[in-house]
């Protein structure tokens, strides 16, 4: 199932350029197309953010979204990184050329940006890393996701070497970063965050204003 | 207790097998010990405990895992069942002086923290009867190279978790290749984000997809290899 933004206003929706897009990308994603005023241009598909779990579909899910746009002779951006396909994200964008995806590992890297990603990386290999959405919604993504409400003595087998939660900031929001500290103490682990904001998604304003400028 | 509560002492073994197969299935770790404890005082082999109780449940919690039933949690849960029986057998299987069906080396590659599924492969491994050396995580090269010398193992074992450090298992095949000891070790790789392709185009000799399948892979593998030794050996 996917959720499209709202009907379009200055085009039918079948001819705009389509972002198919991860749901955990929704909230930031929206704020970005709306500040290029594109969000009346641009329609997104999101899947659903539990993909975040099972990486193994997320090219399965995008696929058929993909296929039946460039059909139809629509502009499409992929708002995915690698996001653990292990390449087979890239292989089906090989197949269709000029289509892109967001740069990057994962969204914490195109957030963070990939130079302070590395280096976040190198300070601590063990470091678990939250956006505001995974922040807002780690209890039904992260610890149901993972069992740990059924089983929570599963912990330390998923974070056992794990040493840090960063919280990648998309807002200065005080009732999301107490939510990502709650998060790091359940998992018994230390807490720190970093204010990246939003810029890590104007490559999709960008790559889709360019073509529709 | 409950009228309808299953005593496990009351089963015959048969039975007793097909609850333990549920138990692990249902990652139910104290009735597992209790299952084994029960088995041995019958007279049972830690071995047989082992493949009949042990290993053949792990297998099908696999197969349920492949096929999508069974999601991580439960495997893990049924992981941490299988170690307490495991924990009883480890020394008793020492005791019996039994030959190990080979050696393995296995960890998870630099850069990677992760080693919930290299973990389970070593168990899995350890219920084949391998012996199995674990590196642990974040292995180098240099670490896995120091591993090849110290222990000579028939197979060496790479897993990794991310797409960033999956490209260092070649790493460590590629180092082989130029010391010309590629051939000395079986190698099998396995991960999340890898495929079949994958393990090929780096020079593997098997890709594993889950624990269950890396313990068939490596006998087999371990097998034909010793085959082709004797052949080798015979023809010359």
């Amino acid at each position: 199932m996917t959720l499209t933004t709202a009907p379009a206003l200055s085009a039918p929706c079948g001819t705009r350029p389509l972002v198919i897009a991860c749901g955990a990308l929704a909230g930031d994603l929206r704020a970005v197309l709306r500040a290029n005023s594109l969000d009346a241009v641009v329609e997104v598909a999101y899947l659903p953010a539990n993909l975040h779990n099972r990486p193994d579909r997320i090219v399965g899910e995008i696929r058929p979204l993909l296929v039946d746009a460039l059909a139809a002779g629509r502009q499409v951006f992929v708002g995915y990184a690698d996001c653990g396909t292990g390449g087979h994200l890239d292989a089906l964008l090989a197949e269709h050329p000029g289509v892109q995806r967001m740069p990057g590992a994962h969204c914490y890297e195109f957030f963070a940006g990939s130079d302070q990603f590395a280096a976040l990386h190198e300070e601590a290999l063990g470091t678990l890393y939250l956006t505001d959405f995974l922040a807002k919604h780690f209890d039904a993504l992260l610890w149901s996701g993972l069992g740990l409400d059924r089983a929570p003595e599963l912990r330390d087998m998923y974070f056992g070497n794990y040493t840090r939660v960063v919280l990648l900031a998309q807002t200065d929001d005080p009732a999301v970063t107490a939510r990502a500290i709650e998060a790091a103490h359940r998992l018994g682990l230390e807490f720190e965050r970093r204010l990246v904001g939003r810029s890590g998604l104007d490559v999709v304003a960008v790559s889709i204003g360019k073509v529709n400028a | 207790m409950a009228d309808d509560e299953i005593v496990l002492a009351d089963l015959n073994d048969e039975d007793l097998v097909a609850q333990m197969h549920d138990d692990l299935y249902d990652g139910m770790a104290p009735e597992i010990i209790e299952g084994t404890d029960i088995l041995l005082s019958r007279g049972w082999g830690p071995e047989k405990v082992l493949n009949e109780a042990l290993v053949e449940g792990m297998r099908i919690v696999g197969i349920d895992f492949r096929d999508g039933i069974l999601f991580v949690p439960e495997v893990l849960l049924a992981a941490n069942a299988m170690k307490g029986g495991m924990e009883i057998l480890r020394p008793l299987l020492v005791e019996t002086g039994a030959e190990p069906v080979g050696k393995v080396v296995i960890g998870t590659v630099k850069g990677d923290i992760h080693d919930i599924g290299k973990n389970l492969v070593a168990m899995m491994l350890e219920g084949a009867g391998f012996e199995v050396i674990d590196l642990g995580i974040n292995t180098d090269a240099a670490q896995f190279l120091a591993a090849l010398d110290e222990h000579k193992p028939d197979i060496l074992g790479m897993s990794a978790l991310l797409t960033t450090t999956m490209p260092y298992m070649k790493v460590v095949i590629d180092t082989l290749k130029e010391l010309g000891r590629r051939n000395e070790q079986i190698v099998l790789v396995g991960g999340a984000p890898l495929n079949e392709e994958f393990g090929s185009a780096i020079g593997a000799d098997a890709y594993c997809r889950d624990a269950a399948v890396a313990a068939e892979t490596a006998k087999s593998l371990v097998q034909a290899r010793r085959a082709q030794i004797r052949a080798d050996a015979l023809a010359v």
